[in-house]
């Protein structure tokens, strides 16, 4: 319903406060008259009208700024033609424009397709909701200063703004699953909003396989969340984990969407990342993992995506298939090449490394780096009880 | 249409510049236009060190915020929106720096009276 009231507004702030006096208005309309047999459409027509006829009023007041885009006074409302899909893909992509900063993205997604109150974007942020409230009001101004087209992009730009969508509710759903800092682990609500954004997402595009292969790989963590951590909010080791606990209806619904993604055309880095997870899910234990399929999978998402993270996620692989020393002497070139030296998790795969190798005294001193960069508490947990 | 500033970052001095450079930067206005857009005005600036800072009573030698970046000039284009401006702006010839591109509240050229 927001979607579709900013079509005719352009203008997000006036779309929500459209929305909002329809909900009042709906309240009492409703109680004189009974609930109308499309309480969705008659919301949707009386937003669009109090949005006319807020711009109509702004316009006389500010007579010689030009509105940015006119607004289209004659399209009619036709309740049987379900406009609000096409109205969600424009806002998402418009959420999502590079021309923003990844982190008002992330926040205006939240607020806008999700309805997430500021407070709650904050908490999430572990900003304050004064901060959080500044930078979606900039975000929002930018927006309409800016003229940031409220469109679907054309097929040439689709590919990378479509990543950019993607790379925010994957940024959505990691920032729920691990806090930055702070003693939980998991935000469960989060999740689930982002799990729903990429179903619409899907939904909407059913033809796009990084769409397809996003979902996938929320679904596998998702499968597994429950056994993330054990009974005492420990971090749990995934060959520690109890693999019947896993929800493998979801895991066999993420493995379909990735064989049709996979047979469909070249994998882009959301269905390579999914067949690694779905395959790590669908080993029935972690010895039985098929290792030497996941290290090429890593080799071919590195291709396509040369982020140091995967550089050392596929190191992980590596020695499983070629032993830890292989492994070290990648670990030690990614030290060399410094992108990673806040990134806790190079010193933890390091010490597990040198741990394997029997050099108990450097594995020390790599566990003592990672807990130095590491804030959460169930995480610093993890890696006191290693060091002990 | 919505107006935008592209100011223009080039860290090679204009003097210096090849000539198929400086060609390209005559011939921006045609290509905006066969792209559906518009120059409205071009700005091209002496290098920064010739700039003059006043802030107050206090008179500086050289620009206001010193960058590692020269500013070079600004041109005006009118452009769809936003997406439409960025395809535009790149379409600037730039040989070491960048573009920036900034909506405008207004432009306007004052007439001699």
């Amino acid at each position: 319903m927001l979607a579709a009231t900013v079509r005719v507004t352009r203008d997000l702030t006036t779309a929500e406060e459209s929305v909002q006096d329809a909900y009042v208005a709906a309240l009492s309309a409703w109680a004189r008259d009974g609930v109308p047999d499309r309480p969705g459409a008659w919301l949707t027509t009386v937003a669009r009208r109090n949005a006319l006829n807020a711009m109509a009023r702004r316009h006389t007041l500010q007579a010689k700024l030009p509105l940015l885009v006119e607004p289209d006074v004659s399209e009619a409302v036709d309740p049987s033609r379900d406009t609000i899909p096409d109205d969600r893909l424009r806002l998402v992509f418009t959420c999502c424009h590079p021309a923003l900063a990844r982190e008002a993205q992330v926040a205006l997604t939240l607020r806008l397709l999700c309805g997430v109150t500021t407070a709650d974007i904050a908490a999430a942020f572990l900003v304050s909701e004064p901060t959080m409230a500044a930078r979606l009001t900039r975000a929002k101004k930018k927006i309409a200063a800016a003229a940031i087209p409220y469109a679907v992009p054309g097929p040439e730009d689709l590919p990378a703004r479509l990543d950019a969508v993607l790379t925010v509710v994957h940024l959505l759903y990691t920032t729920a699953h691990t806090a930055p800092s702070g003693d939980t682990l998991v935000r469960v609500d989060l999740a689930e909003r982002a799990l729903d954004l990429v179903r619409m997402l899907h939904a909407l595009l059913p033809r796009e396989r990084e769409v397809a292969g996003l979902l996938a790989l929320l679904l596998v963590h998702q499968a597994r969340q429950v056994t993330r951590t054990d009974a005492r909010g420990r971090l749990a080791r995934l060959e520690d984990q109890d693999r019947d606990a896993w929800d493998h209806g979801a895991i066999a619904e993420a493995d379909r969407l990735v064989v049709a993604a996979l047979r469909a055309g070249p994998p882009g880095r959301f269905t390579l990342q999914a067949a690694i997870a779905a395959l790590h899910a669908q080993a029935p234990s972690h010895s039985e993992t098929d290792w030497p399929q996941i290290l090429t999978l890593y080799d071919r998402l590195l291709a396509v995506w040369a982020s140091p993270v995967v550089a050392l996620n596929r190191a992980v692989a590596v020695a499983m298939v070629d032993g830890p020393a292989a492994a070290l002497e990648e670990v030690e070139a990614l030290e060399h090449d410094g992108r990673l030296a806040a990134y806790r998790y190079l010193p933890a795969t390091k010490a597990d490394l040198l741990r394997r190798l029997g050099r108990h005294e450097e594995a020390i001193e790599a566990y003592r780096a990672a807990l130095a960069l590491t804030d959460n508490a169930t995480e610093r947990a993890f890696l006191v009880e290693r060091l002990g | 249409m919505p107006q935008y500033a592209v100011l223009i970052y080039e860290n090679v001095p204009p003097e210096e510049l090849p000539p198929e450079v400086q060609a390209a930067h005559l011939g921006l206005p045609g290509r905006v236009a066969e792209a559906g857009g518009r120059v409205v005005a071009g700005i091209g600036l002496h290098e920064s060190s010739t700039a003059t800072a006043i802030r107050g009573e206090l008179l500086t030698d050289g620009p206001f915020i010193e960058t590692k970046e020269e500013l070079g000039g600004v041109f005006v284009i009118e452009a769809r929106d936003l997406d439409h401006a960025l395809a535009l702006a790149k379409m600037t010839p730039i040989v070491d720096g960048g573009v920036e591109v900034r909506p405008l509240i207004g432009f306007e050229v004052v007439e001699e009276s």
